[in-house]
């Protein structure tokens, strides 16, 4: 079977736009081919007159071969039902330039900083086009196809050096400053003296207005990170503060880039599966969750039964214990140091035990497979399951809206401090728990319903007001859900085999395209994959929740005060393995 | 009544606090050791565990579940007169499904006929880039590689290791997973005794 999965066209943008867009064509496709030169008056119409109001993902896709670049888009409905992709196809000559969409849709920001930075497309019109995840001096756009990175040793895995003469050799000793390296001309990495990041700081020298009253105050900019306690890694914002103001924000990331994505295209797509887990590290069972229904709407394959109730477990405990982290984690960032976090971690340790438990590893999963699980649940682990969701998690889940709900200098700090409003959460691609805290009941589990979801009895945590409390409530709100969740998955799991397919290491993957997503703890988690029908993915794209959505994080905080930053980036919820990727 | 919700919250911490205690003396009333032993430690890992949490490595450590997963070695079964009759056959699977490609494999070859014989020359796992997914294992047709428990590897230099490090008993893999371990020889002697009847059927017919 060859078909894609099939998407209801629910618009007809080719009779809306004759000669402008097309249908696409490819088999394994979807979706429309918009004529570059109408990029922004086609998307506007998509958003204003078809209500597709929500941009979800922007990324790039190298065809070497056919020798021309593609940037594909997914749109959604905040109101729900599947989602429409359109792209644009530019000769692969440089310059690649596309127009930017930044003024119809304002969360492309980081997106389309990022294909710049690694596949090397020009958005016309953008208006801080840096690099964003590598660095100031960096040659070349690494995930260009003709790309090589340090130690590059062959196309695809498995390298032909292992077996059967595998001498094993260090992998240092491949000498990296060789030609696997490419240097700026003239570039000697011992004399190199970064820029004082002076385009940084000219991206934000628009706030350096001189002050009208004739009162000579000065904006200064503040770093706050890559080495600060409350940024949750090595994240950096760059500030300008007008007094204790908030004028100004650049988020600066990429200290834990590693080109996940390049890795994925080396890999075969099994091999893929470890190293989701490490993306967001709190949640590799959901990382896996999203990366399994890509491939499998790729392939084209159902999910055993007993498999689909064991991925909605596995992902609805991860979502628990990352929001009682979140939680305690919160807290720490305004100062109750690590009482309400650890009473958090010991919850999380429960729930680690029986991921231990039925995947052999705390945090780095790799539990799933494609067509189901690794091995079944026992019926040992499946105790101690039934035994958390009704028995423990639901009291400490009371406990902890005990310990803090109703705490007054809690609530004083967080009521009424503005998160962000629905209108600017949409606008700038906000998923997840902050998007629903702003008042849109967007969850994905409901509005485009993925693995068995739709058998569940649950409601879609909202809040209206957008604020601090809100956005820390909404957190308590959904473990709760998820405890309904887990309550009917845990009686209904019925017995079975836990794989539709057999276990084979190499899979065969039909060509075409997919876009597979998730509602994880953070927001939308998507995969978005490419295949040829060679044993890799020709392209594989992460589209990470913690990325996307500090797009918002400088609409967050302009205007408030500093002492409100780390609070408002502790709301996102951020992760770096996951961001940076 | 403002300050109800600090109250209410420091009812919380004063409950906590005192559970520690309050289980040290039921332990200790019940004549059961509740730190340093297997049983203490399970418990704190339950559904009943209050108050405090914390493992004390290295004298206590965390009760290992039969899946856990590290670093792999190969598994040799002892043949008469304790001679290691290697499982692998270097077929190579592991090495090409390995996502960080840390295995390396020297395929035996009959010196006299030149074609490959199944045993490897040499097996090489870099420990310091294996990412621990449990892959090789998995996916071994031979049963001949498994994940292995022990943890505390850590060292001053690089971690490669060679086949001689590599290789140990079948009882030890018996030993740290059981259940997985009865299974396999299930599956194997079936698989024997179907062949054995089928070579006793064959000159019948
Ligand atoms: S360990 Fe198993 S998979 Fe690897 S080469 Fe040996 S027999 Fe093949
Ligand atoms: S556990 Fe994974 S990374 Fe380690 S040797 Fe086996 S396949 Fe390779």
């Amino acid at each position: 079977m060859m078909t894609a999965p099939v998407q209801t066209q629910t618009v007809d943008l080719v009779a809306r736009f004759p000669g402008v867009v097309a249908a696409e064509t490819r088999p394994g496709y979807t979706g429309f081919v918009v004529e570059k030169e109408k990029l922004v008056e086609v998307a506007t119409a998509l958003r204003d007159e078809f209500g597709y109001d929500l941009l979800t993902a922007v990324t790039a896709v190298d065809y070497l071969p056919e020798n021309k670049m593609e940037v594909v888009y997914h749109a959604y409905k905040t109101t729900g039902g599947p989602g429409l992709v359109f792209r644009v196809q530019v000769p692969r000559v440089d310059p690649v330039e596309v127009p930017s969409l930044i003024h119809v849709y304002p969360g492309v920001d980081l997106q389309e900083r990022e294909a710049w930075d690694l596949m090397g497309i020009r958005f016309t019109g953008h208006p801080d086009l840096r690099r964003i995840l590598m660095w100031e001096g960096y040659e070349g756009h690494p995930l260009r196809k003709d790309w090589k990175e340090p130690f590059y040793e062959e196309e695809a895995k498995p390298f032909k050096s292992r077996w059967p003469e595998g001498k094993h050799i260090l992998a240092e000793e491949r000498n990296p400053f060789n030609d696997n390296l490419k240097f700026p001309p003239n570039f000697d990495p011992e004399k190199w003296v970064p820029d004082n990041e002076e385009s940084l700081y000219a991206a934000l020298k628009r706030y350096t207005v001189e002050s009208e009253d004739g009162m000579n105050t000065d904006r200064i900019v503040v770093n706050m990170g890559p080495h600060h306690p409350s940024t949750h890694g090595v994240f950096r914002a760059a500030l300008t503060l007008d007094g204790e103001t908030i004028v100004g924000l650049k988020p600066v990331v990429g200290y834990l880039h590693r080109n996940h994505d390049k890795i994925g295209e080396r890999n075969t797509f099994l091999q893929n599966m470890p190293y989701t887990d490490r993306l967001d590290y709190f949640n590799s069972m959901s990382n896996n969750l999203a990366y399994a229904i890509t491939v499998e709407k790729l392939m084209n394959i159902p999910v055993a039964e007993r498999a689909e109730y064991i991925r909605v477990i596995m992902a609805e405990l991860s979502r628990v214990q990352n929001h009682l982290i979140f939680i305690g984690m919160l807290l720490n960032d305004l100062g109750a140091m690590y009482t309400p976090a650890l009473y958090a971690f010991e919850e999380r340790e429960l729930i680690l035990d029986i991921f231990e438990e039925v995947s052999g590893a705390r945090m780095m999963c790799n539990y799933l497979r494609f067509g189901g699980v690794v091995r079944d649940v026992s019926p040992a682990a499946m105790h101690k399951i039934k035994d958390l969701v009704f028995d423990r998690l639901p009291a400490k889940t009371d406990e902890m809206e005990r310990l803090l709900a109703e705490n007054e200098v809690l609530v004083a700090r967080l009521k009424g401090v503005r998160v962000v409003d629905a209108e600017t959460a949409v606008k700038y691609s906000v998923t997840g728990p902050v998007l629903r805290a702003a008042g849109v009941p967007y969850d994905i589990r409901r509005a485009d319903p993925y693995s068995i979801y739709d058998r569940f009895d649950f409601d879609v945590a909202v809040r209206q007001n957008g604020d601090m409390y809100d956005n820390f409530m909404i957190r308590v709100d959904e473990i709760r859900q998820s405890l309904r969740i887990l309550g009917q998955a845990v009686k209904q799991i019925p017995d079975g085999p836990i794989n539709s397919q057999k276990p084979q290491y190499q899979v065969r993957v039909p060509a075409g395209e997919a876009y597979g997503r998730i509602e994880s703890p953070k927001g939308e988690l998507a995969f978005y994959v490419v295949s040829n029908g060679k044993p890799n993915p020709w392209r594989y794209h992460v589209r990470p929740a913690s990325f996307v959505n500090i797009t918002c994080l400088e609409q967050m905080c302009i205007g408030t005060k500093i002492q409100d930053f780390v609070a408002l980036l502790g709301m996102l919820d951020i992760v770096m393995g996951e961001l940076d990727r | 009544m403002y300050g109800k919700g600090i109250l209410k919250g420091l009812g919380v911490t004063w409950r906590r606090f005192w559970s520690t205690y309050l289980e040290d003396i039921s332990w200790l009333l019940s004549g059961k050791k509740r730190y340093f032993t297997e049983e203490g430690v399970r418990h704190r890992s339950s559904k009943h565990a209050r108050g405090i949490f914390t493992v004390q490595y290295p004298e206590e450590k965390l009760i290992i579940p039969e899946e856990f997963r590290y670093v792999p070695f190969l598994v040799y079964d002892e043949g008469e007169g304790g001679k290691k009759e290697v499982r692998c056959t270097s077929c190579g699977i592991c090495a090409k499904v390995c996502p960080p490609q840390c295995i390396w494999i020297v395929r035996s070859n009959d010196p006299n006929t030149g074609r490959p014989i199944p045993e490897p020359t040499e097996f090489y796992i870099d420990a310091d880039i294996c990412m621990n997914c449990g892959f090789c294992a998995e996916y071994c047709p031979f049963d001949a590689i498994k994940m292995d428990h022990d943890f505390e590897i850590a060292s001053y230099g690089r971690n490669v290791y060679s086949l001689e490090k590599l290789l140990k008993p079948a009882s030890y893999y018996a030993s740290i997973r059981p259940e997985n371990y009865a299974r396999e020889e299930e599956a194997r002697k079936a698989k024997e005794a179907a062949k054995a009847a089928k070579a006793a059927a064959k000159p019948a017919a």
